[in-house]
């Protein structure tokens, strides 16, 4: 399958307009989902790790600093990949599904057409390069969300929580997070409309890949994220 | 012409074409007919490369399918127009979009004159001012005809319809008929019909092919099939009460 889904596009010009098609689609209809799920989770992490830091030995700044590193390290590439993988890989594996149920993947094959090179490649170029800006807009949000939590709650005051976010500061985390939004992003792509293309059957069977497939990512990115940590952060 | 050789294709060890022989002629209108499960559908597949058989040959004017690489089955297949049983339009694109699909991925023809071809073969197929609907707001007879307008787009050598009337009225069905048997004739096309239809025998078959389990029954013109004493094919045709009364008819008038 992959073989085929990396050949050269047939007419660039096409390809062009479906990388941008697939950016929308699965992109940046995503962001509203994305922010609205980051700011609330943000907040959360910073009552939580507030509520659980209540000695007083503790400098009021740690709030911050572990709340951006739960954030940066787990919350936002993870767990967003994964609700990404319910979202957007129900949406992969049911739109080529139907396309198949329906003849439309013949129909590009009669005609000559690299069907799963102009069905695919485009949603994984779309996902990778564009993935790493959500996770990025997650982080940020999620950040926010803390430091509107933190001063609705008055558990921490926005000074110790900005001293929080400053400290510590290691890039390569960030690095690290974009690195697995990546991988993770590849996956979204290429597990779902494995499962759509080789769908045979009605609705009924479209149905039941859409939910193997978000079975099956979501194992996979916990696995990957797993041997990732592992390769990147481990000693 | 299209011959095919000795097809054998089955699955999951349950053969579906056993053997089958056949030559589609260049500019005629070839039916294959049969029940539905005696494997029309899938001949047409093999035949498109779709499906692969078991054993067998497909031959395209003198280019043996099997023999091709892929980018020259990608090729041959540039030359293929096919209307799918259910359309097989791309639903999430305009009617202009669909149709338009073939000239954009294979041709640096500039827009204006894209849009051209496509007025210009849906006007051939009798429809206006559809060029900005979606397929799910057009009729099923329209949409059919919207998938021959695509076949044709890229003027093909030949022309595959599976089923081109089904789930079609009997008067829109002729319509789609007439068409078919009109651009054969008119582009001199190579045009294959997998069908069940009496109908269409009559309409616009000029070879006919009956298939049975798998196996080629019978072979001849829609005038011979009311002719032939084969068992198989005249509980086929005969099925239906009105050409039950035509035949009792018939004899009638011989005796």
């Amino acid at each position: 399958m992959l073989q085929q889904v990396f050949k050269s596009p047939q007419k660039k010009s096409i390809f062009r307009e479906n990388i941008f098609k697939e950016i929308e689609d699965l992109g940046i209809s995503s962001i509203g989902i994305v922010a609205f799920i980051s700011f609330f989770v943000g907040g959360v992490v910073v009552i939580q790790t507030a509520l659980n830091l209540e000695s007083g030995l503790t400098p009021k700044y740690l709030i911050g600093y572990a709340s951006r590193e739960s954030l940066i390290l787990e919350f936002s590439p993870t767990l967003i990949s994964i609700i990404l993988a319910g979202k957007v890989g129900s949406f992969i594996t049911s739109s080529i599904g139907t396309m198949r149920v329906t003849e439309q993947i013949d129909a590009l094959e009669v005609m000559g057409v690299n069907s799963l090179n102009h069905l695919v490649l485009p949603k994984i170029i779309a996902n990778v390069f564009f993935y790493p800006f959500i996770i990025i807009i997650s982080i940020s949000l999620g950040i926010f969300g803390g430091w509107v939590a933190g001063n609705l709650t008055g558990l921490i005051s926005s000074t110790d929580y900005l001293i929080g976010i400053r400290s510590d500061f290691e890039p390569f985390h960030i690095h690290y997070s974009l690195i697995k939004t990546a991988v993770f992003a590849f996956v979204i792509a290429t597990i779902p409309a494995y499962h759509g293309f080789y769908v045979k059957g009605g609705a009924i069977e479209v149905g039941r890949a859409s939910t193997r497939a978000v079975v099956w990512t979501s194992i996979v990115i916990i696995v990957l994220n797993y041997f990732l940590t592992q390769m990147l952060l481990g000693k | 012409m299209i011959e095919v050789t000795n097809l054998f294709k089955e699955f999951s060890g349950v053969p579906v074409l056993k053997g089958i022989n056949a030559t589609f002629e260049n500019g005629k209108t070839s039916l294959v007919i049969g029940q539905s499960g005696s494997g029309k559908t899938v001949l047409l597949k093999c035949m498109l490369g779709l499906l692969s058989p078991e054993k067998g040959d497909i031959c395209y004017d003198n280019r043996h399918y099997d023999e091709m690489s892929i980018k020259q089955k990608r090729d041959l297949r540039k030359e293929i127009g096919m209307v799918f049983q259910g359309g097989a339009l791309f639903d999430s694109s305009t009617i202009e979009e669909n149709i338009m699909f073939p000239l954009k991925m294979f041709t640096n023809k500039p827009l204006g004159e894209m849009r051209e071809r496509v007025n210009f073969v849906l006007n051939r197929v009798n429809l206006e001012n559809v060029n900005n609907k979606y397929p799910a707001e057009l009729s099923g007879g329209m949409q059919k005809r919207v998938a021959i307008a695509r076949a044709i787009v890229m003027n093909p050598k030949y022309l595959f319809c599976d089923e081109p009337n089904s789930g079609l009225d009997p008067k829109t069905a002729t319509v789609i008929d007439n068409l078919i048997q009109e651009i054969t004739d008119e582009y001199n096309i190579t045009t294959v019909i997998n069908s069940h239809d009496m109908n269409s025998v009559m309409e616009i078959g000029e070879k006919i092919i009956f298939l049975k389990d798998g196996v080629k029954e019978w072979e001849g013109t829609s005038n011979d099939i009311f002719k032939t004493d084969n068992k198989a094919i005249t509980d086929f045709v005969y099925s239906s009460n009105l050409f039950k009364k035509v035949r009792e008819a018939q004899i009638k008038e011989r005796s």
